[in-house]
């Protein structure tokens, strides 16, 4: 499995991509954690728990994330949360089976996690935040 | 943020809906390396955290711990645990100064007494109290005065940790580290030169979240953030298993992104989370950027050997003690060394001429 890093893929080069250095390191990880997913998605499916891999805890060498996104495809939802910078949530190709990046406004990645669910947490409204809604209709109707 | 409110008070103040908080808590649960499933316990415990004291004293440094923490881009997760302490010293950062910079730091002791951080950077000299001082005081007053009543000590960077770059032969100032002079508190260090932002505000984030002090290793570091070594987690790791190493920084191997073991890389020996974590916002570290680990987060890696020798050359003396190890089993570090011997040699040699 020969991971190449994104800025050799045809994309405009600047200075630094400029320069010759081929990132073909592999470590070893990429598969173990798509057969956890696997695991994951067997439990989801047979009526368990729910699965939450936090990517950042991993070694993965550049352009693994990337083949990682790549064997996991992309589904039909995708959504993006405007709260304390974007979150994408991306349902990949494998229901079930979603990639949330969670970004500050800087575009700096917070989070990254794999989530092996039926619908993950964030993209429900939450309690709090339906009683604060509830209420500023109700003042917004009274004027 | 008031110091009686709530930190879930105050973000919902702040505009931060309960899915941005969860958002927060997800990070903050990330870069506390634990697992996402403790979300929800972090959610409960950091929405009813109140704001904790923190006097931050900087002695024998650089700034460039308080530089590494304040030059996250705001708003991160570094940023907002860090609004939700209340900074009440560090005499970089505040607008006072002279004697109402004192005042503030008395009073915050008094208020405070037995539940207040107290951060540390920097070495303390005990060669001569006028190395460094502070208002006319000496590092060495100033600490044992604001450790009395603390709760807990954090020695952030490798000179309060373990003294550190001033703490390096001669070590002109007799500088030493917190835990020399301190023995009744408990003392977190988070050692690096600097520290990963994160990793600082990590243990912030352990204390508002659970009260306490988190579990720590031999050397008093945070063992969630330096449990592991940073070969370990390397992703050039299996170059190495491969002995394939760069042998120079321009040369094929380095361009492919082979093994630095031999130009030098304190990976093996080296506690910390750079490997994981990353710098800059989780973009890269040293190795990813192509040259090997200084060893920053140890005890005296100033002094352990040229930054460019492979650590079986700076581990052992001379070449029959090379030689030695090569028969105990140790022939591919010892390969490297001896190469490494060899280039130095001749660039010596070749400055000679």
């Amino acid at each position: 499995m020969g991971a190449t890093g994104s800025r050799q893929s045809g994309k405009p080069v600047s200075s630094i991509d400029a320069i010759p250095v081929t990132a073909e390191v592999v470590t070893g990880n990429v598969a173990p954690l798509l057969h956890e997913v696997r695991h994951a998605l067997k439990r989801l499916a047979d009526g368990k728990d729910g699965t939450v891999i936090d990517l950042q805890c991993l070694p993965l060498a550049p352009g693994e994330e990337e083949r990682i996104e790549e064997v996991l495809g992309q589904g039909e939802v995708r959504a993006e949360i405007d709260a304390l910078g974007p979150t994408i949530i991306q349902e990949t190709s494998y229901p079930g089976v979603w990639l949330v990046t969670h970004r500050n406004t800087e575009q700096a990645v917070v989070g990254r996690f794999i989530e092996v669910t039926h619908i993950p947490e964030l993209l429900k409204s939450q309690q709090a935040d339906i009683e604060n809604g509830a209420n500023r209709l109700e003042n917004e109707l009274k004027n | 943020m008031r110091n009686d409110q709530f930190l879930g008070e105050y973000l919902r103040m702040q505009g931060v809906s309960r899915r941005g908080f969860l958002k927060f808590c997800s990070a903050t649960a990330s870069l506390m390396a634990l697992p996402p499933s403790a979300v929800g316990q972090v959610a409960e415990a950091l929405a009813t955290a109140r704001r904790p004291s923190v006097i931050w004293l900087s002695f024998q440094e650089c700034t460039g711990c308080t530089e590494s923490l304040t030059r996250s881009h705001a708003p991160t997760v570094e940023s907002l645990i860090f609004d939700a302490i209340s900074l009440d010293y560090h005499h970089t950062l505040q607008a006072a100064s002279g004697y109402g910079a004192e005042e503030a730091r008395m009073a915050a002791m008094e208020e405070n007494a037995g539940k207040y951080l107290l951060v540390v950077d920097g070495s303390i000299p005990l060669g001569n109290p006028g190395f460094s001082t502070i208002a006319g005081i000496s590092n060495l007053d100033m600490l044992k005065e604001t450790a009395e009543n603390a709760f807990a000590i954090i020695a952030v960077g490798t000179c309060a940790a373990f003294g550190g770059l001033p703490r390096a032969n001669p070590n002109p100032t007799g500088a030493v580290s917190v835990s020399d002079i301190i023995t009744d508190k408990p003392i977190i260090n988070v050692s690096g030169c600097p520290p990963i932002p994160v990793v600082i505000t990590g243990v912030l984030a352990h204390f508002l979240t659970f009260g306490t002090i988190p579990e720590l290793d031999a050397l008093g570091r945070p063992a969630a953030f330096f449990g592991q070594n940073i070969h370990d987690r390397c992703y050039r790791r299996p170059f190495y298993e491969r002995g394939q190493f760069a042998e120079t920084f321009d040369d094929e191997g380095a361009r492919k992104g082979w093994c630095l073991y031999k130009l030098g890389c304190k990976g093996p020996t080296t506690y910390n989370a750079c490997a994981t974590l990353k710098w800059n916002g989780g973009t890269s570290f040293p190795i990813q950027s192509g040259h090997g680990c200084l060893g920053c987060s140890e005890p005296n890696f100033w002094d352990k050997g040229g930054f460019y020798d492979p650590l079986s050359a700076g581990m052992w003396g001379s070449r029959d003690a090379l030689l030695g190890a090569a028969a105990a089993g140790a022939a591919l570090g010892v390969g490297s060394a001896l190469a490494a011997r060899s280039r130095k040699k001749k660039a010596q040699a070749a400055e000679e001429v």
